[in-house]
């Protein structure tokens, strides 16, 4: 009946609070509780008590190489897999960013693989990636090096295993991004264009002075959720490499998850993901750091 | 040369690149409808992608091998629940945050906005942990719940209700309406585009979901189509047309999704996008 404030904030608090408890339940009590437990010795099924052991979880774990290795390997993946999709992304926006009748036709096909479940994409790569003459990608690097290709087993030699998971991430996620940078290229106004070509700017200059500063908060955004997915990187891992070749695919999520999982040492796996947290968060913090320094423009 | 010319050639050159570059997809496809043997002995040619002796009999070795029927109505099951119960949820809270005035919102508004830096992978580890304490390991509602309320729903549905003009709403508050009837009656069917964004998005993610599941279910009585397909991948014997037919089945709800609301999805990237 009455619509007071007084049954407006009643009614608001309602509202919010099914979303609120469920939130504190599932993200905000697990979140303090992995640095609780960061700080224990819990093991899943033991018969001991958990003790307060302070930061010896997180001494063992960053001393312990494979973790190290874990971190290295994350590491390298967006060292490689954000400047590489992100160029590419940036190429088929700018090829699609044009009004062709089939604009929307090629937009849904580069987006298409995105949808696709990490875990299928990683079983079909699996065939792709298989060894000997008869694996796809071997039979194309062969025809492409004119026969110079030596057949490799991708997801078993040390050198090759990695970037052979950045080349189907890399396959998989362009679309995300390309995307998100042609809605950002599309926002750019038209009159711009326009003034630099009167000013005489060539494709070129256009791309330097307009297109790329009218992108920059776009590109960082990007480049930020693209470092950030690098180190969340697991299922692919999971199902194609198991961490392997001698730990040169294993990463920060899948040693955390058999730390926990497969060992039950749940404090040493509360730790890992601390440390990923830290780094998930000095990422964000960067990619706002750059976007308010762009500010202004 | 023309603009027309240049136009069909533009038009040509991307078609072969998408062609290309879709060719694990088509891969997948044509494996799937194919006798097992050929899938991987005509891997490294043309004939790859096409579909030679085509029939449903990889599809029928799924179903007869694993309980597929079952995975597909355990996604759609847990699916259901996480995108409802998101949409009820998320949106309410949405809309208070964004329109009405109650102690505490400044805050709940705050915390929402730093959770959106938190990660799943973060927080599995001792979020199994405290569900296998509450006793909730290999159930429907470990692989639900926590899903539920989600952050970035209620930040989408918040920035959305924030842009949208009160007029309609104050018609109502007028006409006696409380503000929940508001919300139901004047404010959800005018905000059909955020529904369906969250909608697509929550399914999107829900759907690929597997570490998770992983994690919490051990037999196959709620297992979901990821966990299901890690291990048929690897039941011998390998067969790589049941595989791929597995694979396709899987992806083929999220296809239809698209292919019916493909603009939501897109939509669904970008505002993902914008929240930077």
């Amino acid at each position: 009946m009455s619509a007071g404030p007084r049954s407006e904030a009643r009614a608001g608090l309602w509202m919010t609070l099914p979303a609120a408890v469920g939130l504190a339940a599932f993200v905000g009590v697990p979140f303090a509780l992995a640095f609780a437990l960061a700080l224990t010795d819990l093991r899943l099924g033991s018969p001991l008590a958990p003790r307060f052991v302070g930061a010896a979880n997180f001494l063992g774990v960053l001393a312990d190489p494979v973790f190290l290795r874990a971190l290295l390997n994350n590491a390298l993946f967006a060292a490689v897999v954000v400047p590489v999709q992100t160029g590419l992304a940036l190429a088929l926006a700018l090829a699609l960013d044009r009004p062709l009748a089939g604009m929307p036709l090629f937009r849904a096909l580069f987006f298409l693989p995105v949808i696709f479940p990490f875990v299928v994409v990683a079983v079909v790569w699996e065939l792709i990636l298989a060894p000997g003459p008869g694996g796809p990608l071997n039979a194309l690097l062969t025809l492409a090096t004119l026969g110079g290709w030596q057949a490799a087993d991708f997801l078993r030699d040390t050198r090759l295993a990695l970037p052979s998971l950045m080349l189907l991430s890399v396959w998989q996620g362009v679309g995300f991004q390309m995307v998100i940078l042609l809605a950002g290229l599309q926002g750019i106004p038209r009159s711009l264009y326009e003034a630099a070509r009167v000013d005489g700017a060539g494709p070129l200059a256009r791309f330097r002075h307009v297109t790329l500063p009218g992108l920059r908060n776009t590109l960082i955004f990007v480049v930020t959720v693209t470092a950030i997915l690098a180190f969340r990187l697991f299922d692919q891992v999971r199902i194609l490499t198991q961490g392997g070749p001698r730990d040169a695919t294993t990463t920060v999520m899948y040693e955390a998850v058999s730390a926990a999982f497969d060992r039950n040492r749940v404090a040493e796996g509360s730790a890992m993901t601390v440390v990923f947290f830290v780094i998930v968060l000095a990422l964000t913090a960067a990619g706002r750091r750059a976007v308010r320094h762009a500010g202004g423009r | 040369m023309t603009g027309r010319a240049q136009k069909a050639l533009w038009t040509g050159a991307l078609a072969v690149a998408a062609v290309g570059y879709l060719a694990p997809l088509l891969f997948l496809v044509a494996g799937a409808f194919k006798p097992d043997a050929r899938v991987l002995a005509e891997a490294a040619g043309w004939r790859a992608v096409v579909p030679v002796g085509a029939s449903l009999h990889n599809f029928a070795d799924v179903f007869a091998r694993v309980p597929f029927e079952r995975y597909l109505m355990n996604s759609l099951w847990i699916a259901a629940w996480v995108v409802a119960g998101g949409l009820a949820v998320n949106g309410l809270a949405g809309y208070a945050l964004a329109r009405l005035p109650f102690p505490g919102r400044r805050l709940v508004l705050g915390a929402v906005l730093a959770l959106l830096v938190v990660p799943f992978e973060a927080i599995a580890v001792p979020l199994f942990y405290q569900m296998a304490w509450l006793g909730l390991r290999d159930t429907y509602t470990v692989q639900a719940l926590p899903f539920v309320a989600n952050a970035f729903s209620v930040y989408l549905f918040y920035s959305f209700f924030l842009n949208v003009p009160r007029e309609l709403e104050e018609a109502a508050r007028v006409d006696g309406a409380g503000p929940l009837a508001t919300y139901l009656r004047v404010v959800v069917p005018g905000a059909r585009p955020v529904f369906a964004t969250v909608a697509v998005l929550t399914f999107l993610t829900q759907w690929g979901s597997f570490l998770w599941p992983l994690m919490v279910t051990v037999g196959e009585r709620v297992r979901p189509l990821p966990v299901g397909l890690a291990a048929f991948h690897t039941l011998p014997p390998r067969m790589w047309g049941d595989i791929f037919a597995f694979c396709l089945m899987t992806a083929a709800p999220v296809l239809a999704l698209f292919l019916l609301f493909q603009r939501w999805f897109v939509k669904g990237a970008v505002d993902s996008g914008i929240k930077g």
